[in-house]
């Protein structure tokens, strides 16, 4: 449970988090294997599509609720259920509270619900006297310590078999072994006598069934069966959310949920519960049976044009099991109560801004959790918006606040950028290109990568010079986009590209105009900004004398193509012109492999140059989708590319991430360069200049013999 | 009835790949034979039940001691498949019950039903669990003997949705998918079976005509 105040004290808690050993070694084989076992759960099965299928149906019934709410109400109500709606997480509690009292109730089994850890429920009913018990085996166990879950599913993942050992070991007063199936066969038979006792079961929902007025629980353990048919009084806590017109809906969540979560083709229950059921303990033999419907700001949600997305979520956990910043730092740092990329979201919007003010900055943006989604939410758009919505609320800070003025004035940043040579002359290393002494306002902790340092002559200063002969008839047309990287630091890639492309019929122009994409500015919640200059490049471009708007940068790319069209979509001057544009862009690997259709002649038969490793970037493969081309053009080349572990994983750089949580910075990127020392590899090529600055820079300061290039300067080497 | 092999193989290897032990039988009775050879072989101790050995805490051991004999459960049966089933239980001195599951919640060897449908994508099966003796015996038995007939097949889960949505309206009605045992992995991950409920599940697939 992440409640810190500041962000120092947030990235204290985190690194706390990276030393804990057992964590990191639980959380890194958890990533492998999940991994593996999604790929061969969903083998067979057309995901996109299904995913696809979901976030429609969920979207009609979001727009929806408080209809299908009275209808779900009616059906329930003629089978005997009592149906409540509470408006705040506080209301919910009080209800329950009252049908405890009500009914005489004292003691309480609960099965696994979210949406009780979200009104913190136990609390509310301890402090009433009742004696509540988790049945759940993750949720007892985090019971019994007085923790919050770290895992949506897993909630007790953090934790190593001695530990729970120890804890059994409390519980029952006897020595406990630390072998785990003595440990479930104990919480077997301890929780046995706890619903015997129980006379009331508090269960979630994963559904609401309109149409037959029926929940539906999935579940692994079968201990919602028990807490739902033991006990006299059932309650069901559940979110709107969860309303779902027809079972066919419901059906089709359950061929990804399991799926996703788990990487189980279904689980081991699924119970559908449909009015009060026969209770033998029950008044007239029947169960008194409530469902309490949890609005807390999901009808309000519901409104929004954007994030009634969020509605969608399924509470799979996949989100978290893919996600990089996860994987280091563990739930309980990665989420207030829910977790994971899901997590950052709700926590704002269920738990308020203090809460996620710090969270939501913990995300590099490596798209890895929307390409995960099982019901295709594009988390990390969201994040970066409650972000700068945050910014917006709380003011932003001065640096992100002048960094914004400065990069939507292109003269201005301009000039600074190419000033900065002269400032950086006694800290330069002039034989490397690196900056050797960091200036003070970077500290210490940034000392893990080597800076480059601001190009002598920037990529749109030698263009004049450097720009291709005219192409009578040409075959395309294409305008260069470099980006700020490229055009101030590393204008060799840019010049490698350009030598990759000519020769091919390729008429090439760099249109001046162009600035920053606008991408670190949405990084850092300035999205007044991050607009400004994206109305500045699609003005800049051309469009009708271009076919293509080719970029190096997989980040730019995949910010003008996709944040573009939306950023702009709402100016009906801009609107059209920031479609063709984003239509229009193209990486480097894609236009050369697939555009170009370069091909093994092009280059020059070379061998004995050693294996060449590459890392696949979170904007390209995920953003863009594009995988093959860039192997592709390494093997046409004549390359000996050897795979490496992980490959698209991200290394670490997020822009301005990087500068913010320096310390998960280090260990993502030190885990790229093991994976990619370990294929043995000489020399890495990526697609995108800010993985190059990561990783090069990393690589220079562990000392690894290792060369890393655009993929553009490699193939430019060889070429013809 | 003609029974679709391809469905058949599908349900058998899903149903394997959840460790579900899959056998096949060509009438009821056998079903019943099977059963009552399983609770009789079980454990060299009559009285032990899964946990039990281990070091618990005194109200669960007192628990664990309200068991006293070998029983099977097999609430929903009619009179005669109940008393066909008996006569096997009385030759083996099993105790056999089909009601007052809330006397033993402690534990009971053998929960025996006859399922509604299957699914076969999954290896799942469809049990119309309104009754609480079914719901209970299926629950705190150590092992679930869940008898399949053929004819009740489907190849998806949207195959059986019209019947799965008949038995929802015919209201109150507590209708389970179970698909293998009960299990879990949250220490460490590490898979069990049998945190809460059966520990195995043998599906008898009945080749009813
Ligand atoms: S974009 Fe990447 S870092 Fe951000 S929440 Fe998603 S998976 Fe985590
Ligand atoms: S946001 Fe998507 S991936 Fe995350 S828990 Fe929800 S459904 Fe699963």
């Amino acid at each position: 449970m992440q409640d810190t105040n500041t962000l120092k004290e947030y990235r204290n808690q985190c690194q706390e988090a990276l030393d804990d050993e057992f964590l990191r070694k639980a959380m890194d084989a958890f990533a492998k294997a999940y991994r593996t076992n999604r790929v061969n759960a969903f083998a067979g099965i057309n995901e996109k599509a299904l995913i696809a299928e979901i976030a429609a149906a969920k979207d009609g019934a979001i727009s929806r609720l408080p209809e299908l709410y009275e209808e779900f109400r009616v059906k329930a109500e003629q089978a005997g259920v009592h149906v409540h709606l509470a408006k705040t997480a506080a209301e919910a509690n009080e209800i329950i509270c009252q049908i405890a009292k009500d009914n005489g109730c004292r003691k309480i089994v609960k099965s696994k619900s979210m949406t009780a850890e979200e009104t913190l429920l136990n609390h509310r009913l301890e402090a009433d006297g009742l004696e509540v018990t988790e049945t759940d085996l993750g949720e007892w166990i985090i019971q019994l310590r007085h923790e919050g879950p770290s895992h949506m599913v897993m909630p007790a993942i953090h934790l190593s078999r001695y530990q729970v050992a120890e804890l059994f070991t409390d519980v029952t007063k006897k020595q406990q072994d630390s072998d785990i199936e003595k440990l479930v066969k104990v919480a077997r038979r301890e929780l046995r006598g706890k619903y015997i006792e129980a006379d009331m079961g508090i269960s979630g929902a994963n559904f609401a069934v309109v149409e037959t007025g029926a929940i539906g629980l999935v579940t692994n353990e079968g201990n919602a069966r028990l807490v739902t048919t033991l006990p006299r009084v059932h309650v069901a806590l559940c979110g709107v959310d969860k309303l779902t017109p027809t079972l066919h809906d419901a059906l089709r969540i359950i061929k990804a949920l399991p799926r996703n979560a788990t990487g189980q083709a279904i689980t081991s229950y699924v119970t559908w519960i449909t009015g009060a059921n026969a209770c033998a303990t029950g008044p007239e033999g029947k169960k008194e049976y409530h469902i309490v419907f949890l609005d807390n700001g999901r009808l309000a949600m519901a409104q929004d044009p954007d994030f009634r997305q969020i509605l969608r979520c399924v509470r799979c956990g996949a989100c978290a099991n893919v996600c990089p910043v996860y994987r280091l730092v563990g739930g309980h740092r990665m989420g207030h109560i829910y977790i994971g990329a899901i997590g950052l979201l709700l926590t704002y919007f269920f738990h308020g801004r203090e809460k996620a003010k710090n969270l939501v900055q913990n995300c590099i943006n490596c798209g890895a959790c929307k390409e995960a989604c099982v019901a295709g939410i594009d988390l990390p758009r969201l994040i970066k918006k409650i972000h700068a919505r945050i910014q917006d609320e709380e003011g932003h800070a001065l640096p992100s606040v002048l960094l914004g003025k400065v990069m939507s004035n292109r003269k201005l940043f301009h000039t600074l950028l190419k000033t900065a040579k002269w400032g950086q002359k006694p800290i330069k290393d002039g034989s490397t290109g690196y900056i050797r002494h960091l200036p003070m306002i970077f500290g210490k902790e940034q000392d893990f990568r080597a800076l480059p340092v601001v190009a002598d002559k920037a990529f749109r200063d030698e263009w004049p010079e450097l720009r291709p002969k005219k192409v009578d008839n040409p075959r395309f047309r294409v305008a260069l986009f470099s980006g700020c990287v490229q055009d101030f630091v590393y204008p060799e890639q840019m010049k490698a590209g350009v030598r990759v492309i000519d020769g091919h019929g390729v008429d090439m122009d760099y249109p001046m105009g162009q600035s920053c994409c606008g991408l670190p500015l949405v990084m850092m919640g300035e999205s007044e900004s991050a607009r400004d200059v994206a109305e500045q490049n699609v003005k800049a471009f051309d469009l009708e004398k271009v076919d293509y708007i080719m970029t190096m940068c997989a980040s730019c790319a995949s910010h003008l193509k996709h944040t573009y069209p939306r950023m702009l979509g709402d100016d009906p001057e801009l609107a059209e012109r920031a479609r063709v544009f984003a239509e229009k862009v193209i990486d480097f690997s894609s236009f050369v492999h697939d555009v170009l259709g370069v091909d093994k002649d092009d280059f020059k038969e070379q061998g004995g140059q050693g294996k060449i490793a590459y890392h696949s970037p979170c904007h390209l493969c995920r953003g863009l989708g594009v995988t093959e081309a860039p192997r592709q053009l390494l093997r046409k080349a004549g390359m000996d590319y050897a795979p490496s572990a992980e490959e698209d994983v991200c290394c670490g750089f997020g822009g301005t991430f990087s500068m913010k949580f320096p310390e998960e910075s280090r260990e993502l990127l030190n885990k790229k360069l093991d994976n990619v020392k370990a294929s043995g590899a000489g020399e890495l090529v990526t697609d995108c200049p800010g993985c190059v600055m990561q990783l090069r820079g990393g690589a220079d300061v562990r000392k690894d013999a290792l060369r890393v290039r655009h993929i553009a300067e490699a193939l430019a080497d060889r070429k013809k | 009835m003609q029974i679709n092999q391809e469905m058949l193989g599908t349900f058998i290897e899903k149903a394997g790949l959840v460790s579900a032990k899959v056998s096949q039988v060509k009438t009821l009775e056998e079903a019943f034979a099977y059963t009552a050879v399983l609770c009789d072989g079980k454990e060299s101790c009559p009285l032990l039940v899964s946990g039990c050995e281990l070091n618990l805490s005194e109200p669960s051991v007192q628990l664990c001691k309200e068991k006293t004999s070998k029983i099977i459960a097999a609430p929903g049966l009619d009179k005669e498949q109940f008393a066909s089933l008996r006569t096997l239980c009385e030759y083996k001195g099993l105790e056999l019950i089909d009601d007052g599951l809330r006397r033993h919640l402690g534990g009971i060897d053998v929960g025996f039903t006859v399922c509604d449908l299957g699914i076969a994508e999954t290896g799942t099966l469809v049990l119309n669990s309104s009754s609480e003796e079914v719901r209970l015996a299926t629950m705190v038995c150590e092992t679930h003997v869940a008898v399949l007939p053929q004819s009740k097949l489907r190849a998806t889960s949207y195959d059986a949705e019209p019947e799965l949505l008949q038995f929802m309206g015919s209201t109150p009605n507590y209708l389970s998918f179970i698909t293998g045992a009960s299990r879990t992995a949250d220490i460490e991950r590490v898979l069990a079976l049998g945190v809460h409920g059966p520990l195995e599940l043998h599906i008898l697939l009945w080749e009813d005509k």
